[in-house]
């Protein structure tokens, strides 16, 4: 139990950048997401096709070597230089960007399109036909998706350590090599991760019952 | 005074020629009830009237703007057309007040409490203020629709189109809605009506338009129409849905 009580502070500070990371990836992931699936809808063909390049060079790559590409690949670039947490949460962001694009997108059209015709015979434009119709139901049906996608950012942030950002997953092992007690130590850095995400988890269904009925 | 006017209007969806040559003049306060078999394009009509579809070919002025042209703000034109679909389109995510007083606030930038003001007296007139804070998904058909007619009048417009607006609903919910729009015909409403009841259509029009196949086989007042069809289509049709 002293190695628990011993290590938990450490820990925490660690879960502080974790979270630290997480949440302004997970914001600036969204504001990504939200213009490709745009960009992706857009009825200009250049723009679709950047966003599909785009969508498809994350999916279609290892978290890691996104990782790698973007602290080591980027950084080779004379007037680009990015700190090991900015190249982490650049990483965070641009990864669940392009999945949360495909969200968002598919959201987009699972709007049935008599919405947003009724919003144009009224008058409205189409900015504010998505803005005030057509993204708000959106976001309401995508809450499930987009809390899973938001858990496996959070899970990718772990990756992180390898670069040698300290977070939760990063001090872990540094505990672990301090006290050689691997199974306790590994065991608490999964509680801390897995009470987290179970509370993203209860927030995600909170949410979805408020907006229930609407 | 004319306030729709439609010339050789056409209009194809790829190689498909849905309108084939449509003219047409409906004058102010004019209800106009356009009849005729599925897939006839009596949809695809009113919806070029407002410009939810493109138009091909041929030339609309719809309230003195000619809403063909590439060049005209379509929205500003919107803003006095309103139109009420079969499906109702109601926003699922705002109350029946929101429902009604989002366009105006928006769009025309009314206060909040003017449009309030406006979407209650609408609501009393059909007949539905006490839902004022029910969500659509809360109201019957007959409601709803009611609901999308105050919507659309909230905008306080010159023109109404309908298409098939008591199709989707229940039958003892048909007359509810369809007073509503025997009311605002009497007021004076310019209407333009897609419509299977007939009854409405004689009673209420004042000219009946039967369309087939991409063309306006006949127009005339609706008695002479109902009981003296010059045509062979429409007489087919008239046999069939009477
Ligand atoms: N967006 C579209 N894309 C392709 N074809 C379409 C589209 N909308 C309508 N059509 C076709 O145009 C034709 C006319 O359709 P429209 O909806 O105007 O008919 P309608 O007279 O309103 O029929 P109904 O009584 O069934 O509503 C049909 O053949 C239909 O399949
Ligand atoms: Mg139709």
């Amino acid at each position: 139990m002293d190695v628990v009580r011993n290590a938990l502070p450490y820990l925490m500070d660690g879960l502080k950048v974790t979270l630290y990371i997480f949440i302004i990836a997970l914001i600036l992931g969204f504001i990504i997401g939200l213009i490709v699936a745009l960009l992706r809808l857009a009825p200009i063909k250049p723009l679709n096709w950047i966003a599909k390049s785009y969508i498809n060079a994350i999916r279609g790559t290892p978290f890691i070597v996104q990782l790698f590409f973007i602290y080591f690949g980027l950084n080779t670039i004379p007037w680009i230089s990015m700190d090991k947490t900015t190249a982490g949460i650049v990483t965070v962001a641009i990864n669940a960007g392009a999945y949360f694009a495909e969200i968002i997108r598919a959201g987009i059209q699972s709007i049935d399109s008599g919405q947003a015709e009724a919003a144009r015979s009224l008058g409205l434009t189409s900015t504010q036909t998505m803005r005030y119709i057509v993204l708000p139901q959106a976001f309401r049906r995508m809450l499930p998706t987009f809390t899973n996608q938001s858990i496996i950012s959070l899970k990718d942030t772990s990756l992180l350590s390898i670069i040698g950002i300290a977070d939760l997953t990063q001090r872990g092992q540094i505990q672990q090599a301090a006290t050689y007690e691997s199974f306790k130590i590994w065991l608490i850095v999964g509680i801390i991760y897995f009470i987290i995400i179970y509370a993203l988890t209860l927030l995600a269904n909170f949410l979805e019952r408020r907006f229930e009925l609407r | 005074m004319s306030i729709i006017q439609v010339r050789h209007l056409k209009k194809s969806f790829g190689n498909l020629e849905v309108l084939k040559d449509i003219s047409t003049v409906i004058q102010e306060t004019e209800v106009v009830c356009v009849i005729g078999p599925s897939g006839s394009g009596k949809s695809t009509f009113l919806r070029c009237l407002n410009r939810l579809e493109d138009i091909t070919d041929g030339e609309v002025i719809v309230n003195g703007h000619i809403i063909s042209s590439s060049t005209v703000n379509i929205n500003k034109v919107r803003e006095e057309v309103g139109m009420v679909f079969q499906q109702f389109n109601l926003f699922p995510h705002k109350t029946v007040l929101e429902n009604i007083t989002l366009a105006p606030m928006k769009v025309r930038l009314t206060t909040k409490d003017a449009a309030k003001k406006r979407a209650y007296e609408l609501l009393d007139k059909v007949g539905l203020r006490e839902k004022a804070d029910s969500y659509p998904a809360q109201l019957s058909g007959g409601q709803k629709q009611r609901v999308a007619i105050a919507r659309a009048l909230a905008m306080d417009p010159k023109i109404m189109l309908f298409d098939e607006p008591t199709s989707a609903l229940d039958p003892e919910m048909v007359g509810d809605v369809l007073d509503v729009m025997k009311q605002l015909a009497k007021e004076g409403m310019t209407m333009v009506v897609v419509t299977h009841e007939m009854g409405f259509a004689r009673e209420v029009g004042d000219r009946v338009m039967f369309m087939d196949g991409g063309y306006v086989v006949e127009e005339n007042v609706p008695e002479e129409l109902f009981s003296h069809p010059q045509h062979v289509r429409t007489q087919s049709f008239l046999s069939k849905v009477l």
